[in-house]
């Protein structure tokens, strides 16, 4: 298995590699500098911010600083924008509110969605069946900004202007919930307070599209001839749907999870945007809006790097559910 | 096998009586055509250390019958007659409850399918899937189990047993697969086995192999074995008695040496004639097939279901459906002029 493991990483190396030159190359199809600066600058402070960020190099030798900055995830550039702010020191504030939103997000629609599944195909065709896809349907015909909106007066606004001190959830804001460093700490209740309730839309909004494609899986893989076999030898239902259908379908599953896995970025974009989260997705777009190259440089890097890296996980899992892709 | 055991032993050495009567099974299916009749009262009984054979083209309704018995369609989709009954241990299976069911599934009968390459779960290894049927269906311990699971194995000739207890179906060939199959099924020394074609997506030296095998084990555990195939060269080998289907109806049921010596419908007389004579030397030459194909259940003919392809047919075919009749020698056929005539031999022949 480690074997296939570090096989699967040597391979994704060079792909690496060549996303980072597109990606290098394609943000210098236009001059960095003069788009930030605008007309008006002038050529001494062109040059002056041209040199401050290596652009008078030769393009090897740029590359080669952009892929050692990568390698060490060590991001030195300062932001154009915010002035006096590492590039690096703004992906690590970061880091940790968007993930905050994107695994719980990501975790408990894909098991949620999975066992709502598995209930629709136990009772194929009869009510609970019906009752949980007509749900998915109207779920899925709401717009994700309907969720947010409603989510944020009724489960935030509302009940705080009403004097209830106690509830947990707040409209907007961020406040760390992991600190690092000295006198830092884990507070699960600032997570509860203010990004349970992104999940928890998020969750929704995903569940409709996430519960009849999985249904779709259940049902197929109930017509196979293993479940048939397993039905003779004496297996119960739950027997049957929960081990034997359940395993085969994780391989449907993974591919769906990671083929979403965009979407739940851009998604969480949206939520960080209304609920003032200061992730990834939040930063990303004030550095294209402000033309700031060394962030956007950087944080393409990471991103690709992280889609990167759950296509490697997707083949792990892959091997780990199905016997077959572990030989071959 | 637990609580059975006793019993058994006691069945096997006094006179025997059948263990599985079929009576009057009709299965139908609701589709989006309408409702289609797969199964029409078909009728047999299996003794123990006995081998039916269920033999007729594809389509005639071989697998529906014996799913049937194990009521393995899916619910939502078949139905069975009102007087369709399949007795075993004195209780209807059809009306059985899922938990009865359950208890008689893998102990009791047992199958094994027709499609050796798709039938075991390709994500769990073969020792799991035998060690399944085992824990549903016997106290023994996990060590005792892997014992058996390696007996089993070496019993249906697996080579390597040891290695391939943890091996996954994709590193076996579809042979190999088809032994696990038997494995499973006999593992809890079922009454009945019913073995649904188990040889033909096989290749012919393996089918030989599968089949002494199965023979072998009939002899040994006293097993009644219902044997499904559309070739009446394996039929030869191994069964008493034969049944022959047609369009989801019996037309005719024999000893296995009535069926090969003196068959009286046209249909398994087709049949016969188109499997190759042992020995025979025109390898290439071509073999009588029985012109035209299986009526669709959608567009039956009234009258006898075979008068499309019958060289025999008369208006009184045509008209009125022939009942399952039994001759004074125990051979049921179902048609209006049974062959076994000589003039009759002479026309068939000539033409
Ligand atoms: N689930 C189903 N729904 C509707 N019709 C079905 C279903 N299963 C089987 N049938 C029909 O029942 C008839 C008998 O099928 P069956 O599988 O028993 O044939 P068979 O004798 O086993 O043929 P083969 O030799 O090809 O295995 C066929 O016409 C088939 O189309
Ligand atoms: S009943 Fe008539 S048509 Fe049918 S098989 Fe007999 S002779 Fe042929
Ligand atoms: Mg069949």
């Amino acid at each position: 298995m480690w074997a296939f493991i570090i096989r699967k990483i040597l391979y994704n190396v060079p792909v690496y590699v060549g996303v980072l030159v597109l990606v290098f190359l394609a943000l210098r199809v236009q001059d960095p500098v003069y788009q930030y600066l605008g007309q008006e600058a002038g050529q001494e402070q062109i040059d002056q911010l041209r040199r401050s960020m290596g652009l008078d190099r030769p393009l090897p030798v740029q590359f080669g600083i952009y892929l050692r900055e990568v390698v060490t995830f060590n991001f030195e550039a300062q932001s154009w924008n915010q002035r006096g702010t590492e590039v690096g020191e703004i992906l690590k504030r970061s880091i940790v509110p968007s993930l905050s939103l994107t695994v719980p997000a990501l975790v408990l629609s894909t098991v949620i969605g999975v066992f709502i599944s598995l209930i629709a195909a136990y009772f194929r065709g009869r009510a609970p069946d019906r009752i949980l896809m007509i749900a998915a349907v109207l779920g899925m015909s709401i717009s994700f900004l309907v969720y947010i909106i409603f989510g944020q007066f009724f489960f935030a606004a509302v009940p705080r202007e009403a004097g209830l001190g106690w509830w947990p959830f707040a409209v907007q804001g961020y406040e760390p919930w992991i600190v690092f460093g000295e006198g830092g700490g884990v507070y699960p209740g600032r997570w509860v307070t203010y990004c349970m309730l992104p999940v928890m839309i998020s969750v929704i909004v995903s569940m409709g599209y996430d519960t009849r494609f999985y249904r779709a899986v259940m049902v197929e893989e109930t017509g196979r001839d293993y479940i048939t076999t397993a039905v003779a030898k004496g297996a119960t239902k739950p027997k049957i749907m929960f081990v034997h259908m359940l395993k085969n379908a994780m391989i449907p599953v993974i591919t769906r999870v990671m083929s979403t896995l965009p979407f739940v970025v851009i998604g969480s974009i949206l939520l960080e945007m209304y609920f003032g989260i200061p992730g990834m997705g939040r930063e990303i777009i004030t550095a294209i809006i402000n033309k700031d190259f060394p962030v956007i440089q950087a944080f393409v890097a990471v991103f690709a790097l992280i889609f990167i890296a759950s296509v490697i996980l997707t083949d792990v899992l892959y091997a780990v559910v199905d016997p077959r892709v572990r030989l071959s | 096998m637990g609580q059975r055991s006793e019993q058994n032993r006691a069945n096997r050495t006094g006179a025997e009586g059948p263990v599985l009567s079929v009576r009057r099974l009709t299965t139908r299916f609701r589709t989006d055509r309408g409702i289609v009749t797969a199964v029409d009262d078909v009728s047999f009984d299996v003794a123990p250390g006995e081998t039916l054979g269920i033999v007729g083209e594809s389509g005639c309704g071989k697998t529906v019958t014996s799913k049937s018995i194990m009521r393995l369609l899916p619910d939502h989709v078949a139905s069975y007659g009102d007087e369709s009954e399949v007795i075993y241990r004195g209780n209807n299976l059809l009306r059985a409850s899922e938990s009865e069911m359950r208890k008689v599934r893998g102990d009791g009968i047992a199958m094994i399918f027709q499609e050796p390459m798709t039938s075991l779960n390709p994500v769990f290894t073969v020792g799991w899937q035998l060690n399944e049927a085992l824990k549903y269906h016997t106290k023994l311990r996990a060590r005792e189990r892997r014992a058996r699971i390696i007996e089993m194995l070496k019993l249906v000739d697996m080579p390597n047993p040891e290695k391939r207890i943890d091996e996954y179906p994709h590193q076996l060939s579809g042979g190999m697969r088809q032994r696990v199959m038997i494995a499973i099924a006999l593992c809890c020394e079922p009454d009945v086995l019913i073995a649904d074609e188990p040889t033909t997506a096989l290749d012919v030296t393996i089918q030989a192999q599968i089949l002494d095998l199965m023979n072998e084990l009939k002899s040994r555990l006293n097993t009644a074995i219902i044997l499904i195939t559309h070739d009446l060269g394996v039929v030869a080998q191994v069964c008493d008695r034969v049944q022959v289907m047609y369009a989801g109806r019996v037309i005719e049921s024999a000893s296995a040496r009535e069926v090969f010596h003196n068959p009286r419908h046209p249909y398994t007389r087709g049949l016969l004639d188109s499997i190759p004579k042992q020995g025979g030397k025109q390898k290439g030459a071509r073999l009588p097939a029985i012109g035209g194909i299986v009526p669709s259940l959608w567009e039956l003919p009234p009258g006898c279901r075979f008068q499309e392809r019958c060289r025999y047919k008369q208006q009184k075919c045509v008209d009125v459906e022939p009942d399952l009749v039994t001759d004074p020698d125990g051979h049921a056929r179902r048609c209006h002029f049974p062959l076994g005539t000589s003039a009759k031999l002479t026309v068939g022949a000539s033409s």
